[in-house]
């Protein structure tokens, strides 16, 4: 088997061997069905009701997707604020630390009663999970420039936003997409908590729903339904990411 | 070009937190011609060099480094570090056109410019690639391409050749003496025999706080000299001796 192909067929046999495992599990415990279906019961409850998963599979996705953009433009721009403004610095440090030392789950709920029941409150919460990840991230790594090439740069007459633009942000970019893939694979917790707390759509509501109904089969449908979701969305941000960024940082 | 400006220095001194790298230094650069720093490691050459291109904003300074004319040196010093900084994400001439980028947008005359020069430095065809690809040699054409594109009078050069082997360094050496032919040149070396094949004339510095020798070592001929010189054999115990080697024998 060619290298390629070997690429292709890792992440079918990790699921097959996830599955394996999962039936394994079934097996040995005897564990019933309303505590731990088996993997054909799932896929057949998914597929049977796919019609209602999709819509719901939607919203989510939309949530994560909302979040992650605004996330990173939020992140983005207060790395670059705190990165060129000393007295930015100063200020925002603190909040962004405040931003993180409050869990989400903790603020969900004035979320929700702030933004609503809707998709803002959920998109908010993405949103506040990504935002850290990214600022310190990229913020780190506009620090991080060597300082050879700065000097090289002032001596060759660049201005401040020069520097920035030519020199400070690119070299910060691979620091910035190691950012983006710690908060793309977390974006997830924010939309599906904020689901939990209170709406009426989403695949988190959906969980709830079912498992007040005792549908635990419904229940892993709509989590194997997230995790294609969160595998997709992160292997879109790393691939983009890996075609945007194609130099290594020197070692 | 053969009217390039040579370097005044008096009273340079520099510290770092208190501590004295040099002082008192004293260096009249002539213009036109290639002039070598030379040094034991650590002995402040670097710093010295730094401190003529106005790089050092951490350490306290005191003294005057003009032009001879009298003008100061601020946009007139183009830097060669010891590593090459070519930027990684660039193109090999997006890189020798990092001056006209950073300036604002680089012109079609930068650009075919950009093209003459790495030509001349061997890099022709090369253009498009990243720096990733090139060899330690033609990285560092590369950055003596991007330093001719700036096109200033004084050339200050930090030891770039220093991490080349020693073939590579010989043809390069030859390649920037050639290039920068009627330019300023200050070149900081730790090497005796570099300095006496590349120099007009070589200045040693040595001490802590470092001093510099003066008057200047001015081997006979003309640089580029050859290495198998039998006068430059006695120079060269004669600078050895000069860095200090004398005292460790003795």
């Amino acid at each position: 088997m060619t290298l390629n192909a070997m690429n292709l067929a890792r992440p079918v046999i990790i699921a097959l061997g996830l599955l394996a495992f999962w039936q394994g599990i079934v097996v040995v415990s005897e564990a019933p069905p309303y505590i731990l279906p088996p993997p054909l019961a799932v896929l057949e409850t998914l597929i049977e009701r796919i019609g209602e998963l999709l819509p719901h599979a939607g919203i989510t996705a939309l949530e994560i997707l909302l979040g992650l953009g605004l996330g990173t433009l939020l992140g983005g721009a207060s790395a670059l604020l705190i990165a060129s403004f000393r007295p930015a610095r100063r200020w925002l440090m603190p909040v962004l630390v405040v931003s993180q030392a409050l869990p989400v789950f903790a603020l969900a709920p004035i979320l929700t009663l702030w933004l609503g029941y809707g998709l803002a409150s959920k998109v908010a919460m993405a949103t506040l999970i990504i935002y850290f990840p990214v600022t310190s991230a990229f913020y780190d790594g506009l620090r991080r420039v060597p300082q050879g090439w700065l000097e090289l740069a002032q001596n060759m007459g660049g201005s401040r936003t020069a520097i920035l633009r030519q020199i400070r942000i690119p070299a910060a970019m691979p620091a910035f997409g190691s950012g983006l893939r710690v908060a793309t694979a977390v974006a997830p917790i924010g939309a599906v908590v904020g689901e939990w707390v209170g709406s009426s759509h989403g695949l988190g509501y959906l969980m709830l729903h079912a498992n007040a109904r005792l549908q635990i089969d419904m229940m892993f449908a709509a989590l194997l339904v997230l995790a294609v979701i969160s595998l997709t969305v992160f292997y879109l941000v790393d691939w983009t990411l890996k075609r945007a960024i194609r130099w290594r940082p020197e070692g | 070009m053969s009217t390039a400006p040579g370097i005044i220095i008096r009273d340079a001194a520099m510290a770092y937190r208190g501590d004295a790298v040099f002082d008192g230094v004293n260096l009249d650069v002539p213009g036109g011609s290639w002039s070598c720093l030379l040094g034991a490691s650590g002995v402040g050459k670097s710093s010295l060099l730094r401190y003529m291109a106005g790089l050092d904003g951490r350490a306290d300074i005191s003294g005057t480094a003009v032009m001879d004319d009298g003008d100061g040196l601020e946009g007139k010093v183009a830097f060669m570090a010891q590593r090459d900084l070519l930027l990684p994400w660039l193109s090999v001439l997006d890189n020798v056109l990092l001056g006209p980028r950073l300036r604002g947008a680089p012109a079609q005359a930068d650009r075919d410019r950009a093209a003459v020069l790495l030509d001349q430095v061997g890099l022709a065809g090369r253009e498009a690639d990243l720096p990733d690809t090139l060899s330690g040699g033609m990285r560092q054409r590369a950055a003596l391409a991007r330093t001719l594109m700036e096109d200033r009078p004084i050339v200050l050069m930090d030891e770039p050749f220093s991490a080349l082997d020693a073939l590579t360094r010989h043809r390069i050496q030859a390649l920037a003496a050639e290039l920068l032919e009627g330019r300023t040149v200050l070149l900081v070396t730790h090497d005796p025999l570099e300095a006496l094949r590349l120099g007009h004339r070589t200045f040693v510095m040595a001490g802590s706080p470092a001093r510099l020798d003066d008057p200047p070592l001015i081997p006979p001929g003309q640089p580029v000299r050859a290495v198998d010189d039998p006068a430059l054999a006695g120079l060269h115990a004669d600078l050895l001796s000069k860095l200090g080697l004398g005292r460790v024998a003795a």
